[in-house]
């Protein structure tokens, strides 16, 4: 009660600019954090259908190799001969997925348009702590993407060496034949940490400084937590991999030998910053859509999210442990023996708090009121593709397993059930549940279903059937599977998922419909149509310029307060009073 | 599911397919109990008219309980795991058979020590792509690369290990069945490395010693390797 009053308004610009901004600083050099979201949104998805088709070239040469790729035949030689595939640009193209997916689709999305869309939002602050800031973390990202994309048109053709650029491979131009695009690919990846690097200072600032009144930390909804604790791994591991990058490119271009045994450099140094970066990095991919998740089940379930703080809890450990684990991406590598031990000891332990999230999970729907609304049904895939993602974790955790799986499609298909499985379904679920707020229109739901429904068949179809390649031994990242008498009778498997796969492609085309068509036309939402607690849902659909008129929220509760007792609706906002309700709710 | 491993042919190999085989089962049985009790939830608990949810934030015994089982669950599989890894990885036993692998875009050199046993002497033999050994033997594999990280995969043997330009790394295995098997490289080494493999001929005692002959002629002992 009285305990609400105590947080006073923190350091924030109480006055709201009402002045009409021209189309150039509300639409592209925009400082607003709604804008910026949705410019990351926008940057995302433009890159996921790239991404996509990249992935369905890949999918094609392997179901049916070095054939003629439907559609593909203008693209000039020496990529595509006669629209077929060669070795070389087959290396880049999957190289150029992954490279995408991950750092321009993932992280756009779920860091830079729900980060910044949703942190102000929830926490009841009227912008970002550094708007300009902002703005230049979007327009280096987006540069960033142009560069990355120019990589594809330099003599040499793009970057070839897998999305986690082994050196030497990559440090030295004859041994791929690619020049440009390697340094390309560097030189992208430098500027994209610089973009996350000053939007995770900004989050952090944010969350720190401009709580509303009575948003005490553990009133937070866990997607800001999730997010909080996000920008903190960025922002510690960005710079490891920056460094890393400009000494492999300091090998290629100024003579160096960082990574190269010849010159008294160490080849396994690339792997261990690689992958100490690359731990936390697949954890900033997941934990936003945890917390999305979490969101979701507790709206939907009309209950409070079960055990919060064990959620909260459990987010700060995997991010601790993340740093500790890094190694069973090299238990193979030629590191000491002894070493992966240790590594694979962590590595088990990181796998409890997943299994905590994943109980509270089931136990919040546990007694709930369920409704099966679109963004419910993204959030309940990801809670099930994520179980199925970590636990084929334990699989290569357990180091004599790894010695087997590592480097085969096993590793491919836990990657996607958590990335694609957890962080695609997520974001799914991300956007289905707050593009009234982003809009102030709602999606159809009709078609959600449909799209939902298909992708998720669609999904399982694609990459379970990847353990199978995996525990048959198939190769991950070779580009004619008929060349080995062992895996031939493994090539129907590789049919059923590249048609699952073109299956996966099409079923987008009712999401893409749905979100351009809601957009202009869907029904006009509510301000909470969800009727949901968190502090977004009191401002209007779409919010305007400083997001709540003269007086901003002030917090009373935390906010998974569904079906408390003692009240007739069975939601109770963050922002209204429990004095009356006292007794009962607690 | 597990149908799909190739044969094992490995001494070890039984080690690996067994732990293989127990996280198989143990992941299993939680993800039906999870997805089970999901789908019982989703369906008892549906929204009907008239039923409001349960106010609960949680059950501190139950989320001890199903934090310490996970945690016993898995510290046992590390345990069971670091035995047979150790085996494998850190302890190889005293070689019968030497032999040095060294890859390079995008064929595996064998070199064979010849009748001396040492490397680098001139009755070494050196052959592409073919690795010839007796069935039954401790082989020893001296892994080195001359370019770039290669991995030699012998999916049969259970046999996975990165090759490293600037060191020499040991890697062993003792095969339990005469045959041909692929040796696929599983690192990612350039425009060739898919198609990048060689042979693995595992001869039975006599065959190996009639191999040995042909390539040591000279050599009354007729042993292409030190010690047996
Ligand atoms: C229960 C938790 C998890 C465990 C025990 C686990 C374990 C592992 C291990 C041991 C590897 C290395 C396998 C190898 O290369 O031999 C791996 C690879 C990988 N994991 Fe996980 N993982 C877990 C959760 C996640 C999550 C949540 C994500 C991301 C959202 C993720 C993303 C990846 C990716 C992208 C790779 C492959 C990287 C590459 O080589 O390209 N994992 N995981
Ligand atoms: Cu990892
Ligand atoms: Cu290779």
């Amino acid at each position: 009660m009285a305990e609400s009053a105590v947080a006073v308004g923190t350091g924030q610009a109480v006055h709201v600019h009402h002045e009409e901004l021209g189309f150039w600083r509300t639409y592209v050099f925009s400082t607003d954090h709604k804008m910026i979201g949705r410019q990351f949104l926008f940057l995302g998805l433009f890159m996921m259908i790239l991404g996509g088709l990249l992935a369905l070239m890949i999918r094609w040469q392997l179901a049916w190799p070095e054939t003629q790729i439907p559609g593909l035949r203008w693209v000039p030689e020496p990529f595509m001969y006669d629209g077929a595939m060669g070795p070389e640009f087959y290396n880049a193209v999957f190289t150029m997925h992954a490279t995408i997916m991950i750092f321009f689709v993932v992280m756009p999305i779920l860091v830079g348009c729900f980060g910044n869309f949703l942190i102000p939002l929830m926490i009841g602050a009227r912008d970002m702590a550094f708007p300009v800031l902002n703005m230049l973390s979007f327009w280096v990202g987006a540069v960033s993407g142009v560069i990355m994309l120019a990589g594809f048109f330099v003599p040499g053709g793009h970057a070839a060496g897998g999305w986690t650029a082994y050196a030497p491979l990559t440090a030295v131009t004859q041994y791929t034949g690619v020049n440009w695009g390697q340094n390309i690919w560097c030189i992208s990846l430098i500027l994209l940490g610089i973009s996350s690097l000053m939007g995770s200072i900004n989050y952090i600032t944010t969350i720190i400084n401009m709580r509303a009144p009575g948003m005490t930390f553990f009133r937070l909804p866990l997607v800001i937590w999730s997010l909080f604790i996000v920008a903190i791994l960025l922002l510690l591991a960005l710079p490891v991999l920056t460094s890393a990058l400009a000494m492999l490119l300091f090998d290629r271009m100024l003579g160096t030998s960082f990574f190269l045994p010849a010159g008294g450099g160490e080849p396994l140094l690339w792997q261990h910053l690689f992958w100490f970066f690359g731990h936390p990095e697949v954890y900033v991919l997941i934990l936003p859509a945890m917390g999305v998740a979490s969101e979701v089940l507790s709206v939907f379930a009309r209950k409070p999210i079960f055990g919060y703080r064990a959620m909260a809890y459990s987010m700060i450990a995997i991010a601790f442990l993340s740093w500790i684990v890094w190694g069973h991406h090299m238990f193979q590598s030629g590191m000491n023996p002894a070493l992966a031990t240790s590594f694979m000891v962590s590595t088990m332990v990181i796998a409890v708090p997943s299994a905590i999230k994943t109980f509270n999970w089931l136990g919040t729907l546990w007694g709930g009121s369920i409704r099966f609304t679109t963004p419910m049904l993204h959030g309940l895939a990801f809670v099930s593709m994520f179980v199925i993602g970590g636990l084929s974790g334990i699989f290569m955790a357990s180091t004599p397993v790894d010695i087997f799986i590592h480097d085969t499609y096993f590793i491919v298909a836990h990657i996607h059930y958590v990335v694609f499985g957890g962080s695609v379904f997520g974001i799914f679920a991300a956007i289905a549940y707050w593009f009234p707020k982003l809009f102030g229109r709602m999606m159809n739901e009709t078609l959600g279903k449909i799209h939902f429904w298909l992708t998720f068949l669609a999904f399982n179809g694609t990459f379970f059937p990847m353990h199978i390649l995996g525990v048959g031994g198939h190769m991950r990242r070779i580009y004619n599977p008929m060349q080995y008498e062992f895996l031939q009778p493994l090539q129907p498997v590789n049919v059923f998922i590249t048609v699952s796969a073109l299956v996966l492609g099409i079923v987008q085309i009712p999401f893409v419909i749905n979100f351009f068509w809601s957009l202009f036309a869907g029904k006009k939402a509510e301000r909470n149509p969800w009727q949901a607690n968190t502090l977004e849902w009191t401002a209007p659909s779409p919010p305007p310029h400083g997001n709540w008129g003269d007086t901003l929220p002030v917090v009373y509760g935390g906010p998974y307060e569904y079906s408390p007792p003692g009240v007739s609706e069975d939601y109770l906002p963050q922002t209204q009073s429990r004095v009356p309700h006292l007794a009962a709710a607690h | 599911m597990l149908s799909w491993l190739p044969e094992n042919v490995s001494t070890y190999g039984g080690e690996v397919d067994f732990l293989f085989y127990l996280i198989y089962y143990i992941t299993g049985a939680t993800f039906i109990l999870v997805t089970v009790t999901m789908l019982a939830f989703l369906f008892l608990y549906r929204r009907r008219e008239g039923r409001r949810a349960i106010y609960s934030h949680g059950n501190t015994t139950l989320e001890i309980i199903w934090t310490i089982v996970p945690a016993i669950i898995l510290v046992v599989l590390s345990f069971m795991s670091q035995a047979s890894w150790a085996r494998i990885k850190s302890h190889a036993p005293p070689g019968d058979v030497e032999v040095q692998v060294t890859s390079k875009q995008f064929n595996w050199e064998m070199t064979y020590p010849g009748p001396d046993g040492k490397f680098g002497t001139a009755d070494d033999l050196t052959l592409e792509n073919q690795l010839h050994v007796p069935v039954g033997k401790v082989v020893r594999v001296h892994l080195r690369s001359k370019d770039v990280i290669h991995s030699f995969f012998l999916p049969n043997l259970r046999l996975k290990q990165d090759t490293v330009p600037g060191r020499e790394i040991l890697a062993w295995f003792q095969a339990t069945k005469a045959g041909t098997y692929e040796i696929p490289c599983a690192e990612l080494c350039g425009f060739g490395h898919s198609g990048m493999k060689g042979w693995l001929y595992v001869h039975p005692a006599d065959e190996y010693e009639t191999w040995v002959k042909e390539r040591w002629p000279s050599s009354s002992q007729g042993e292409g390797s030190k010690g047996s």
